[in-house]
């Protein structure tokens, strides 16, 4: 009995104690949790994050937008693959963007978000991702956070180093990674050494609405391109890209291109470029590729095929390119944020190796070469090298920055970050990613201006990470805070498809641009209802246009006959809805294609060719209102000679 | 022992109102009497942009005129005049409701829906809530002139419309 006392007064004096606690905490915010990983991940209900994070899908051809620090998914971008969800190459606004000198080609492997820049810091108004198979940049406006541009580059194959974006956003570059004939023909393989080229495309934007065209190649030796990094401040005006296989192997490239000591990184002085380019040093080739582009205007797309390139030939215009001799097949090519250093890393060195630009400069002037390459003056190692981290890991990557001097690089064979210092070399600190890291980002981390806060590895292995889903897991993502000297990790959370790469930004400088709906005063697309009384269904021949319009909740019109089988019967829908996050969908049975996914104020069409006679229901697929399961109508299909007039109506009238 | 148990819990009690007890007496007493904080001025001309009486002279024609057509665009697809649809008809909206009213609920129904016990009780009877068509100030004054001249017709000629609530009183 007085032990029962004993423990009710000590579970007593416990619960004050705990209440008084929380009752401080609720006040301020002080106190050990607050240390907690959990706590400085967690986003309250309702609240923001602090970061996007456009994050690469990798194979699915999409772009993810993740929150960070939650690391929460809150939406996936369509750009190289179709997406049923969004109607996104199904409807016919947006099969156009898919179209490709090879025909439209449903999937792409995207690769590398990169973000617009204005005076070297990311802006917030577009984010570019490279297509790596079929080789494509895409634009993604970040006020609608839609793709709304993809253009082809032509003698390209593995659009890998790219699409990096330069301090103004003047260009943003696509080298090929594997070397091809140019221009394409019959040949032999093995006649590869000295007859298959690189191309390194520029591609111009318009600073002003972001609109994208192919200003110049340059045709570079058959070597692979592997990574590319713009010159930052100082060294605006060059571009670098990674090599490797100089021994320009057509086979068996595991051992056949990791025969030498070093490959290069190619400089590519653009500013010399434009200067030959404005001197007409330059060679117009016939090519194709596509030009598609997305108007918001008319909720629509369009594809146009382009007929030719203008090419520079860097073995014959002195000044446009440099080698600088690099150790062993390097694959990341950062450049610091003060444009001093070109950090690369050797996959297969120990070391991971930084060039200076000023040394670069004084090498050129002072003519410290090395010998040459088809024309091309090969930099002496010593002369342009600044120091190396010695070392680190294995199998170094990527690097990105802080700002603050510092640097990490990710080695996917011992699986780790490692933060070291640039000028000194010196190792800081190591942390474990799990498992087997790639890419790395840091919020602005590859610009002249990096948010060092958090630092995002993505690993190409997960294994035991997560429950197990079957042979195929996803790949993960882990969230470090990088504030203090040493790195913390907080979270891991889980990608789509392979993020590659990915781009940080502060929350702040995109979601007040967010768009909220489209005006349909500024609808123009040619099959626009812009209300009720609008309504209609027209034929031409066996083509049936039904210009309709939906509302909570209701399609108008929702009673349709008068169609025959074999006729190709169009439902241009127009959501009238003129308020944030109101969608409606519609989907019709039988049809051979996705539902539509409409926003409020735009149009979106739908093909269906009808097969059987019958009388058949199309219904709105977004929960959108509490009568949302009333959102129905129907189609009469007659027998191809039935006599029965078109007609349509709403409630009977 | 029992005692000493029901101090403990007074005295947890009184810890417990002292942690959350931040609000007067008569906030609390101004919380029940109107639970969702309006004043009577709110009560009466709804929640929204405009916040003051406004004045109105007569029907301005070329206003409704214009109000007519913004109302068979944005409006109709869910209201009628003398026939209830997916909305209640509109034919006698101005004489029930105050002018400051009708210009809130067009332009501001999510709240008006959420928070004033009219429109409560509007979207308990039909159940789709009004859409914000997101209009300016100046195209719900004429979509108000409109609605005070079908309702001066609708007198004029003895239009019979549909009542606002069916399910309730």
């Amino acid at each position: 009995m007085r032990k029962t006392n004993k423990l009710i007064v000590v579970m007593f004096i416990m619960t004050i104690a705990f209440i008084v606690t929380s009752c401080k905490q609720s006040g301020s915010n002080s106190g050990a949790l607050n240390n907690s990983a959990a706590e400085r991940v967690f986003v309250a209900p309702g609240e923001y994050d602090e970061f996007y994070a456009f994050v690469s899908g990798g194979f699915s051809g999409q772009l993810a937008v993740h929150g960070l620090p939650s690391g929460r998914l809150f939406k996936i971008i369509p750009v190289f693959s179709v997406d049923g969800e969004k109607a996104y190459g199904f409807n016919e606004e947006t099969k156009p963007m898919l179209e490709t000198s090879y025909g439209f080609i449903p999937w792409g492997d995207a690769h590398h978000p990169d973000l617009s820049q204005t005076n070297g810091v990311i802006d917030g108004r577009w984010c570019f991702i490279n297509e790596n198979n079929t080789p494509r940049i895409a634009r993604i406006d970040l006020t609608t956070f839609e793709t709304v541009e993809i253009i082809e580059i032509p003698n390209s194959a593995g659009n890998h180093s790219s699409p990096y974006v330069t301090d103004n956003t003047e260009y943003v570059v696509a080298g090929t990674r594997f070397a091809v004939p140019v221009p394409q023909r019959d040949m032999s393989i093995d006649q590869y050494k000295g007859n298959f080229k690189g191309a390194m495309t520029f591609v111009k934007v318009d600073p002003e609405n972001g609109s994208m065209s192919l200003e110049f190649q340059i045709l570079m030796p058959g070597f692979d391109y592997d990574k590319a990094h713009p010159g930052r401040g100082k060294s605006h005006g060059w571009f670098f890209f990674t090599t490797y296989n100089v021994e320009e192997a057509n086979s068996l490239l595991e051992v056949n291109a990791s025969q030498r000591d070093k490959d290069f990184i190619a400089a590519i002085n653009w500013k010399k470029a434009e200067e030959y380019m404005k001197a007409g040093k330059f060679k117009t080739m016939p090519v194709r590729y596509a030009h598609n582009v997305y108007e918001d205007a008319t909720h629509s797309a369009t594809s146009t095929m382009k007929k030719t390139v203008r090419v520079l030939d860097p073995s014959v215009l002195p000044g446009l390119v440099y080698f600088l001799p690099t150790p062993k097949s390097p694959h990341g090519c950062d450049v610091d944020p003060t444009g001093e250093y070109i950090v690369a890393s050797g996959k297969l060195s120990a070391n991971v190796t930084a060039h200076s630009f000023t040394k670069m400069l004084k090498a050129i002037e002072d003519k410290a070469f090395d010998g040459e390459a088809y024309g091309i003056p090969i930099l002496s190692f010593e002369a342009v090298n600044a120091g190396s981290v010695v070392q680190p890991g294995l199998g170094p990557l990527h690097t990105e920055f802080d700002g603050k001097g510092y640097a990490y690089t990710t080695f996917f064979i011992s699986s780790e970050v490692v933060k070291w210092k640039l000028g000194t070399w010196e190792v800081i600190d190591r942390k474990p990613t799990y498992y087997s890291v790639g890419h790395l980002m840091i919020p602005g981390g590859n610009s002249q201006k990096p948010f060092g806060k958090y630092l995002l590895a993505m690993n190409k292995i997960t294994k035991d990470r997560y429950l197990p889903t079957g042979p195929e897991v996803c790949q993960s993502a882990q969230l470090y805070d990088i504030t203090g000297e040493k790195m913390e990790l907080l979270l891991d959370f889980p990608t789509m498809g392979e993020p590659h790469y990915a781009a940080g930004i502060p929350a702040d400088l995109i979601k007040a641009n967010s768009k909220k709906f489209f005006k349909l005063e500024e609808n123009n697309h040619p099959y626009a209802t812009k209300s009720e009384a609008a309504t209609k269904v027209v034929r031409k021949g066996r083509d049936v246009h039904i210009y309709m319009t939906m509302i909570r909740s209701h399609f108008a019109p929702d009673n349709i006959e008068g169609v025959k089988v074999g006729d190709r019967v169009y439902f241009h829908v127009t959501n009238l809805e003129q308020d944030y996050d109101v969608p409606h969908g519609i989907a019709m049975i039988g049809a051979n294609t996705s539902e539509l996914l409409i926003m409020p104020g735009q149009t979106e069409t739908l093909v269906w060719q009808p097969t059987k006679p019958g009388v058949w229901p199309f219904y709105c697929t977004d929960f959108c209102s509490a009568l949302h399961q009333e959102m129905q109508g129907y189609v009469r299909v007659s027998p191809r000679n039935s006599n029965i007039k078109l007609s349509w109506s709403l409630d009977g009238e | 022992m029992k005692r000493v148990v029901v101090l403990m819990m007074a005295g947890l009690f009184i810890i417990f109102l002292g942690c959350g007890g931040e609000k007067s007496a008569d906030d609390q007493a101004k919380k029940i009497a109107n639970p969702n904080g309006l004043t009577d001025f709110e009560i009466e001309n709804g929640i929204g942009p405009v916040k003051e009486k406004i004045q109105l002279g007569e029907i301005n024609v070329e206003m409704a005129k214009k109000g007519e057509e913004t109302f068979i665009g944005k409006c109709a697809p869910c209201h009628k005049l003398d026939k209830r649809l997916v909305g209640p008809a509109q034919r006698y909206t101005a004489d029930r409701r105050t002018p400051e009213y009708i210009l809130n609920m067009i332009l501001n129904p999510d709240e008006m829906t959420k928070r004033h016990p009219t429109g409560k009780k509007m979207l308990a009877e039909y159940l789709a809530p009004m859409t914000n068509m997101n209009l300016t100030l100046d195209q719900a004054k004429e979509l108000l002139e409109y609605l005070r001249l079908v309702a001066k017709e609708g007198r004029e000629k003895n239009i019979v419309a549909d009542p606002v609530y069916r399910n309730q009183k």
